[in-house]
C-alpha cells in the first residue's frame, strides 16, 4: 500500500476514535498490517507461534523458540505410519550425521506428528532412540488443531482434497530454510542424502564471494 | 501428559460428518459439484469448508496463493511496453574489451567466472557478437496505478556491472540470427537480501536453443553472487554436425526462444521476481522484413513479442507476494503482459505478428480476441507456431491454449478494423495451482489480459495474406528407426516424481546416444495435477495424443515443439533426434512450483555408452 493510502488509513483510525467508533481495534490492524517488513510478513503468514512439546518434554513456541533467527529443517511424520516415514526418517538420519556438529549448534531440524492424540513426547522419544537421532533435532506434538493450522501453513497440504485427507501424502518433503534471510525451499525426505545435505546448505549463512 | 487428546470444535465435527459421509459414499469432489453441494473453491454450501474450519486459513490448501488477494487495480492506464516504441530494452553488441577479460574456451575461474565446465563448440562456432547482461535488484512501475507502489524486483539489465543501466522486466530483447554465433557474459549482482523471496544464485537458460550443454542454462551450473558465467550460443541448425553437416537443418529452425532463471530448487522464485526475457532467431526466410523471405510482418514494427504472467500484490506489504510454501503451483489475480498490469496496444488497421510466450508460474491460458461490443463474433487468426517453431503451414484458429514456458506466435488481420477496440481474452478456467478445471468462460466474463485499439494510421501491408502461405519449412520425417522408445510417468506420490524417482543433480538418470532417435512416451499419472513438461536442447514432434493423431483444430497440436502439455490423463508419444553436442540436460515439469520439487531428470547425452533403460 503506498504511504497516501497508509495515511488515509491511519486518519480513519484516528477519527474512529475521536467519534468512539466501535470496531477500532480492527481498523488498527489493518493500518499496521499495511506496513509489514517482507520478514513480518512471511511470520504472520507462515510461522504462527503455537505451543508444541518436544520429544524431550520441554513446552515451546513454534516461532520464537524454533524459527526465529535460525536456520531450519521441518518435515511432518507420525509413528504408526508404516511406509514412507520410517524410510524417511531413516534417510535423514544419514542427513543429519553428514551435517556433522552443526545440527544443533547453527541449524536445527525438525519433525512434527500428524498424529499428535498417539504420538506423546514419551512415544516420539522412543521413536527418535530407535532410529539414532542425535541431538539438534527435536520431534514435536502439540494440540491437534495447531498441529493441522501448522500443516496449512507450512504447505504440507494439497489442493487434490481425496489426497490431503491421507496423513502419508504430507511426509515426503522436507522444509529448509534460513528465516532471517527469508530463504525457503524443499527436498523429498527420500532423495539421496548427499543431494539432501546439499539442498539444506542453500539456505546457509550466506559466505563471501569474491568479486569478480 | 499435557495437552494429548482430540478436541475438535463443534464446527470442525459437522464439517468433517458431512464431508466424509459423502466420501463413503463414493461421491467424489467433482460430483459434489456437480450436486452444488460444494462451490468451485471448495466451500460447502452451508459456507463452511474443511480448510476454514481448521485455524481460519485457507493458505497452503486449495486456493493456494488466492488467500491472499491484490487490491485493485485500475486495468488498460500503460502502454504495452515493446521494442517498437523503444520502451522494451533491446540486447546490444559490445566490443569484447567491454568485457574485461577474453572469454575462454576453458572456464575463467582467476577472473571470477563461475563456470566449471569447458566449452565444447567455441573453437568450431567462435562468438561473431558479445553481450554483457548483468542480473540485479531494481524498482520496477508495473502500472500508473497511484495506488500501487513501485515494486522490488529483479531482473536483466543490458551489458556489465560497470555501465549500470537499469534493469527492465521481462528483460532486454535478444534480436539475433542464425549462423551468426554469440556469447554473452553474464553477471550476478543479485543481492543478498532478497526482501521475501527468491535466492541470488542463479543459472539462465536459453529455451530452447539447440545449445551445447555447459551453455544451456542447466539448473545444477548455477553461479553466484559476484561470478559471471560465459554462455555460447552458436545459433545453429539442429543437424550441423551429422545429418546436415556444415549447415543443419533448416526444418529445424526456432523463431519465437526466451530465457528465464532456472537455479535448481528456486526457478519458481526467481523467475516471478522478474528473471525472464525473450530471444528471437531470425533466418534467410523469416527475415523480419515483410517484403522477403515467408513475408510474415516486419519487426520491429508489425512483429510485438508478448510476456504473459500472473502476480498477487500483497496488501500487508504493497509488494508482490510469493507463496513460499506451496506445492500445488501458485495463481496471481492480476495478469501483467511484457511487465505491464493489463496494458494498452495500439495498431494500425493491418497484419500484426503477435509472439504469446506464458511464463507461469503455474497458470494455463487460453487466448481469444475478443470484441466487448459484439461477443458473439468469432474473431479467428492465423496460428504460425508451437513454441517457436514454424508449422509446415499457418492455421486458422479462433483461440490458443498455453501452458507454462510454450509459445504460439499468430497473425491477427486488423484490416478494416480501424475505430475497433479488442481483448485479448484469457478464457480459461483456473482456480488452483492444480492446472485448469477444463471449462471455459463465455466471450466477455474472461480475464482481459491486453487491449488493443485499432486507432493507428493507414499503412502499407507489405505481408502475405497468411491463408496464402501454403508451406514453411516443412516438417522433419518422423520415419527413422528409434534406437529406444522410453516412457516416462510424471506422479505425485506425495511428492512430485518421475517413474517413481527423485531428482538430484548428482544423479544421471539416463544416456542418450549423439546422433541417435528416441521415441518418449510421457504419461500423466492420471491425477489432478497438469504437467506442462519441457524438454531442453531438442524440439520433438508428437506423434501422438492418447493414441489420436496431433490436430490442427480447433486448437493446433500437429508441429514441432519443446514443452508437451500433459493435461489430466494425458499420453503424448514424442518423435526426438539428439544431435551434435554432448552434455546433461533435464526434462522437467514447467509449472515451476512442481520442477522444484524434484519433478525432473538428467540425462546426457554422450559419444559412447548409452543406455536402453525404457522406464529410466
Amino acid at each position: 500500500m503506498s504511504e497516501i493510502s497508509r495515511r488515509a488509513w491511519l486518519g480513519m483510525a484516528s477519527a474512529a476514535a475521536a467519534a468512539g467508533l466501535v470496531g477500532l481495534p480492527a481498523l488498527q490492524r489493518e493500518s499496521r498490517a499495511a506496513s509489514l517488513s517482507p520478514r513480518e510478513a512471511i511470520q504472520k503468514r507462515n510461522f504462527p507461534n503455537v505451543a508444541l512439546v518436544t520429544h524431550d518434554d520441554e513446552p515451546v513456541r513454534f516461532y520464537d523458540d524454533l524459527i526465529k533467527d535460525k536456520f531450519v529443517t521441518i518435515n511432518m511424520m507420525y509413528t504408526s505410519c508404516k511406509a514412507t516415514c520410517p524410510l524417511t526418517i531413516a534417510n535423514l538420519v544419514r542427513v543429519q550425521k553428514l551435517l556433522g556438529d552443526r545440527v544443533g549448534r547453527d541449524l536445527f531440524m525438525y519433525s512434527i506428528t500428524l498424529d499428535p492424540p498417539h504420538d506423546t513426547p514419551e512415544v516420539l522419544k522412543q521413536y527418535a532412540e530407535t532410529f539414532g537421532v542425535a541431538k539438534g533435532w527435536k520431534f514435536l506434538t502439540g494440540k491437534p488443531e495447531d498441529i493441522e493450522l501448522l500443516r496449512r501453513r507450512l504447505g504440507f497440504s494439497w489442493a487434490n482434497q481425496e489426497m490431503d485427507k491421507q496423513k502419508d501424502f504430507h511426509t515426503g518433503n522436507l522444509r529448509y530454510g534460513n528465516e532471517p534471510n527469508m530463504v525457503w525451499g524443499a527436498v523429498p525426505g527420500m532423495a539421496e542424502p548427499e543431494w539432501v545435505k546439499e539442498c539444506i546448505l542453500f539456505a546457509d549463512w550466506p559466505k563471501k564471494v569474491a568479486r569478480a | 501428559m499435557r495437552l494429548l487428546k482430540y478436541r475438535f470444535t463443534k464446527r470442525q465435527l459437522d464439517v468433517l460428518k458431512n464431508r466424509q459421509d459423502l466420501i463413503k459414499e463414493g461421491i467424489s469432489r467433482r460430483d459434489l459439484l456437480k450436486l452444488g453441494l460444494i462451490t468451485g473453491a471448495g466451500v460447502l454450501v452451508d459456507g463452511l469448508s474443511v480448510s476454514k474450519a481448521f485455524g481460519g486459513n485457507t493458505c497452503g490448501s486449495r486456493g493456494s496463493s488466492l488467500c491472499t488477494v491484490s487490491p485493485p487495480i485500475q486495468p488498460f492506464l500503460d502502454l504495452l511496453p515493446t521494442p517498437r516504441d523503444g520502451t522494451w530494452p533491446v540486447q546490444t553488441a559490445l566490443d569484447v574489451s567491454a568485457l574485461g577479460s577474453a572469454p575462454t574456451a576453458a572456464p575463467n575461474t582467476a577472473a571470477g567466472e563461475g563456470r566449471t565446465i569447458a566449452h565444447q563448440a567455441f573453437t568450431q562456432f567462435p562468438p561473431q557478437k558479445y553481450h554483457g547482461i548483468t542480473q540485479k535488484a531494481g524498482q520496477v512501475k508495473i502500472t500508473s496505478d497511484p495506488t500501487i507502489a513501485l515494486q522490488n524486483m529483479w531482473g536483466f539489465a543490458v551489458g556489465t556491472p560497470t555501465m549500470n543501466n537499469p534493469i527492465s522486466v521481462p528483460g532486454p530483447l535478444y534480436v539475433e540470427s542464425y549462423n551468426v554465433p554469440i556469447l554473452v557474459r553474464n553477471y550476478n549482482r543479485l543481492p543478498a537480501d532478497n526482501g521475501g523471496f527468491g535466492k541470488n544464485s542463479v543459472t539462465t537458460h536459453l529455451h530452447n536453443g539447440h545449445t551445447p550443454s555447459e551453455s544451456d542454462g542447466n539448473p545444477c551450473t548455477y553461479f553466484e553472487n559476484g561470478q559471471f558465467y560465459d554462455q555460447h550460443y552458436p545459433n545453429v541448425y539442429a543437424g550441423i554436425n551429422s545429418t546436415h553437416p556444415g549447415t543443419g537443418d533448416i526444418k529445424e529452425a526456432l523463431s519465437t526462444l526466451w530465457y528465464h532463471d532456472h537455479r535448481v530448487d528456486f526457478t519458481a522464485q526467481n523467475t516471478y521476481k522478474g528473471l525472464v526475457g525473450m530471444y528471437l532467431l531470425f533466418n534467410n526466410s523469416d527475415t523480419g522484413n515483410e517484403t522477403t523471405g515467408f513475408r510474415l510482418p516486419s519487426f520491429p514494427q508489425f512483429d510485438i513479442p508478448m510476456v504473459f504472467n500472473d502476480k498477487v500484490i500483497d496488501p500487508s506489504t504493497g509488494q508482490i507476494f510469493f507463496d513460499l510454501f506451496n506445492l500445488d503451483g501458485v495463481l496471481g489475480d492480476r495478469f501483467l503482459v511484457n511487465g505491464k498490469v493489463q496494458p494498452v496496444l495500439h495498431v494500425s488497421p493491418r497484419r500484426y505478428r503477435l509472439r504469446w510466450l506464458n511464463t507461469g508460474p503455474s497458470r494455463f491460458y487460453q487466448l481469444f480476441l475478443t470484441d466487448l461490443t459484439n461477443t458473439g463474433a468469432n474473431n479467428t487468426f492465423w496460428q504460425i507456431s508451437t513454441d517457436g517453431n514454424l508449422l509446415d503451414k499457418p492455421y486458422q484458429v479462433s483461440s490458443a491454449r498455453l501452458g507454462v514456458a510454450e509459445r504460439v506466435d499468430v497473425i491477427v488481420d486488423f484490416t478494416g478494423k480501424a475505430g475497433k477496440t479488442f481483448y485479448i481474452e484469457n478464457r480459461m478456467v483456473q482456480t488452483d495451482g492444480q492446472g485448469p478445471s477444463g471449462s471455459l468462460r463465455s466471450a466477455g466474463q474472461g480475464d482481459l489480459v491486453l487491449k488493443i485499439v485499432v486507432d493507428g494510421p493507414q499503412v502499407a501491408d507489405n505481408s502475405v495474406n497468411p491463408a496464402n502461405i501454403t508451406a514453411f519449412y516443412g516438417l522433419p520425417a518422423t520415419t527413422a528407426t528409434p534406437r529406444v522408445e522410453r516412457t516416462f510417468l510424471f506422479q505425485n506420490r506425495g511428492d512430485w516424481r518421475i517413474n517413481d524417482k527423485l531428482f538430484a543433480c548428482t544423479d544421471i538418470r539416463f544416456k542418450v546416444l549423439k546422433n541417435s532417435v528416441e521415441i518418449w512416451n510421457l504419461e500423466n499419472d492420471g491425477s489432478s495435477w497438469h504437467h506442462p513438461v519441457h524438454t531442453h536442447f531438442e524440439e520433438f514432434q508428437t506423434l501422438s495424443i492418447n493414441g489420436s493423431a496431433p490436430r490442427t483444430s480447433p486448437l493446433v497440436q500437429k508441429g514441432r515443439k519443446d514443452v508437451a502439455r500433459l493435461e489430466s490423463r494425458d499420453k503424448h508419444r514424442l518423435f526426438f533426434r539428439f544431435r551434435d553436442f554432448v552434455g546433461r540436460y533435464p526434462i522437467h515439469c514447467h509449472n515451476v512450483v512442481h520442477e522444484d520439487h524434484a519433478m525432473m531428470a538428467h540425462f546426457e547425452i554422450v559419444e559412447s555408452g548409452a543406455d536402453t533403460n525404457t522406464r529410466p
